[in-house]
């Protein structure tokens, strides 16, 4: 540790480790409700955790949430970004997760084909 | 690897350890491996939160869901409602005392909202044993900016502007201080941290070291480098055996990545340290008894000038401040002097931790601006006298400070208001007192403190407060004579200014407060035998009301016979026979029995 920059370099390094505890970046919430769990939603939040694992997306938090009430959907997956509308995708496999997080997640371009609705306002 | 997707922290602070917080965290670990969670969430024993009267605690991101009160057995629920299905387990949350409401987040809770949390920003944030997240969360730039981009005159003139003042007690301007051990020219020169935490109810520097042990470390580092000093002593109590832990830990940690050491930053600067423990004497906090005790020898103050920035540890000029002090100069480096004074008073600047104890709702430590009322502390933060009975008095400053009335209470809480109110800011412990409680018997409790803990070097305070103390038991037993407080009254101002150091020249103030504003429970003891609060048991009188019905259990129960009458008639106490021991109180099934 030589001077100033260096500590700096390695506090972006640390910092990534400890984001969950701060609350921002992009949010995917995943329906694990009783339908949503019998439907394979931990599998696809298995996907959701690997696919973040690979690409090293640290800042990016994964939340649960429970029944909303539309079973017949699920698994329900929906994706917050920083002040953008709340997306929810419905049907979600496993085998979306990828797209889901290579197009939305990093590159803000919304699934159409899998989108079930939007909300406003993505708080929580 | 996976994601970790959640963290769970653990209080691992000394008040929810012996909660039980240890098994709680061992119980995590077996219930998420279980679950099969275990490279998705983690679990981290953090530092102390403040919130001890609601420990164990446990906070669950990303949400930050805040559970209190968390048993081993509760640890099942967590795992499959919350980490596994998302769900908050409403059950464990806080509620509010007064709206009864629960508060999922942390950051809603009625004890944090008017806090602003600064030295104890990171304590129950991170690990206090990971120097990698106190790193994260900018750790140690304050010392690598004063290293590299500032010179010591700098660094003091820095802390100087912030308006820093000793958070040990007395509130000296810590950048003056630094500049006079600056000043003194000498090849060597010591640097010591006082954590001999001594007044009773207090715990904000051992929070502190247990918490966020890094942030002492540093600023004692930046301290070194603005003085010349290239060692140091971080003196802490043997009591304290989880806070000497994790400042080895921390230490070793420091050391490693170079920020204690040889040749800091590359800069050519060398500080090295060290922990002595102390066995624990209250008198040793004091600067010079506790120089003398790191030297090895007995702990005793001795007369100043020469002061310790002269000639101090092993004659050597040195500098000492307390835990506290030092857990403030990293934030005042990093941020700059101008950023520090956005908070507090103009002569008081920054934040104090207190720590709340006594009759009231959340007992805990909190961290205020300097300049907020006491009635703030106590009604928003501290959440009202217990059990909705009357605010008497709050006790400031320790067995050195003083007690203040109802009529006080909107005293913004700083060192010198403090000072002109008869109290003072002392380490920052707050005892609140409801109606229950006797004055002359607080004044006797802290005097006894300090009577015990009088090191006798010095007559004043070696014979005095032990003749102030016997003249107060006499007035709390009843025995009392016309002239006690005029005595009382002389002796204090006596000691006061003829003690040797602070121990004994504080030691009368709770007896001089207490007479300034509780004159008449003294005086009510004294002339009226009788103690108004009904707490003096040598003063009570217990009688049998009309409610009784002759039962006979409290005559069964009296130890001494005191208690006569025929059955299913009402009973009467012998009041020259009773002992006042309320063993019949405590029997009566008709509450028949009054105190007063």
């Amino acid at each position: 540790m030589k001077s100033l920059e260096d500590l700096k370099v390695l506090r972006e390094k640390l910092q990534a480790d400890i984001r969950v505890r701060e609350n921002d970046g992009t949010k995917i919430i995943i329906g694990m409700g009783t339908c949503g769990i019998a439907a394979g939603a931990r599998e696809v939040m298995t996907a959701v955790l690997d696919e973040l694992a690979v690409r090293k997306l640290k800042n990016v938090q994964v939340q649960q949430t429970g029944c909303i009430g539309m079973c017949e959907k699920e698994v329900l997956l929906d994706v917050v970004r920083p002040g953008e509308p709340r997306i929810t995708y419905g049907n979600v496999k496993p085998t979306d997760v990828k797209r889901i997080i290579a197009d939305h997640v990093i590159n803000g371009h919304i699934i159409e084909d899998l989108v079930i609705g939007k909300m406003d306002g993505g708080e929580i | 690897m996976q994601h970790i997707r959640a963290h769970v922290l653990v209080c691992g602070g000394t008040g929810c350890m012996s909660a039980g917080s240890g098994k709680v965290i061992e119980n995590f670990k077996t219930e998420i491996e279980k679950k099969g969670l275990s490279d998705e969430v983690m679990v981290v024993e953090t530092g102390c939160h403040g919130f001890c009267e609601h420990g164990p605690l446990v906070i669950v991101y990303p949400e930050g869901t805040f559970y209190c009160r968390v048993t081993p057995e509760d640890v099942k629920d967590i795992v499959e409602t919350h980490l596994y299905k998302g769900r908050i387990v409403e059950r464990l949350l806080y509620h509010e005392p007064l709206s009864l409401e629960a508060v999922p987040s942390y950051k809603d809770i009625g004890f944090y909202k008017k806090q602003e949390r600064r030295v104890l920003a990171n304590c129950g944030r991170i690990n206090p044993e990971a120097i990698e997240e106190y790193i994260a969360l900018g750790g140690y730039e304050g010392l690598a900016k004063a290293l590299t981009t500032m010179t010591t005159d700098e660094v003091v003139e820095e802390v100087k502007k912030s308006g820093l003042r000793g958070r040990g007690g007395a509130g000296f301007p810590t950048g003056l201080k630094w500049s006079f051990a600056k000043a003194a020219v000498n090849e060597k020169k010591y640097l010591i941290c006082n954590a001999d935490e001594g007044d009773p109810g207090a715990f904000m520097d051992r929070s502190v070291l247990e918490g966020d042990p890094h942030k002492v470390l540093e600023g004692m580092a930046i301290a070194a480098y603005a003085i010349g000093s290239d060692e140091g002593y971080i003196y802490v109590r043997a009591e304290y055996p989880l806070a000497i832990k994790r400042l080895r830990v921390a230490i070793a940690q420091a050391e490693k990545l170079g920020f204690l050491g040889e040749n800091i930053f590359g800069t050519g600067f060398n500080f090295n340290l060290h922990i002595k423990e102390g066995a624990g004497a209250f008198v040793c906090g004091e600067e010079t008894a506790l120089m003398a005790s790191i030297e090895g020898r007995r702990g005793m103050p001795r007369p100043r000038p020469p002061f310790p920035a002269v000639a101090g540890l092993w004659g050597k000029p040195t500098n000492i401040n307390n835990v506290e002090t030092f857990a403030n100069v990293p934030l005042i480096l990093q941020k700059g002097a101008d950023w520090y004074c956005t908070c507090g008073t103009e002569k008081s600047r920054g934040t104090k931790v207190f720590a709340l104890t006594g009759k009231i709702n959340n007992t805990g430590l909190a961290e205020v601006p300097m300049g907020i009322t006491m009635r703030e502390i106590i009604y928003d933060i501290g959440g009202g006298v217990i059990n909705g009975k009357k605010f008497k008095a709050v006790q400031i400053g320790g067995p050195s400070g003083g007690c203040l009335p109802e009529s006080m209470l909107d005293l913004p809480v700083d060192y010198d208001s403090l000072i002109s109110a008869g109290a003072m800011m002392g380490s920052g412990g707050l005892v609140v007192m409801d109606e229950d409680t006797c004055m002359v018997d607080v004044a006797k409790f802290f005097l006894n403190f300090t009577q015990s803990e009088s090191c006798g070097k010095c007559t004043p305070c070696r014979e005095g407060t032990k003749r102030m103390l016997e003249i107060l038991t006499r007035i709390t037993e009843g025995n009392g004579h016309d002239g006690d407080i005029e005595l009382l009254e002389d002796m204090a101002v006596n000691i006061k200014d003829s003690a040797l150091c602070g121990l004994g020249q504080t030691a009368p103030n709770p007896v001089l407060s207490t007479l300034k504003h509780f004159r008449h429970e003294y005086e009510a003891h004294i002339y009226e035998k009788r103690c108004p609060a009904h707490a003096c048991e040598k003063l009570a009188s217990y009688t049998i009301t009309d409610a009784c019905k002759g039962c006979g259990i409290c005559a069964k129960v009296c130890p001494v016979k005191a208690i006569a009458g025929d059955p299913k008639r009402k009973h009467v106490i012998d009041p020259i026979v009773c002992i006042k021991c309320g063993a019949c109180m405590a029997a009566c099934p008709f509450k028949a029995i009054v105190k007063g």
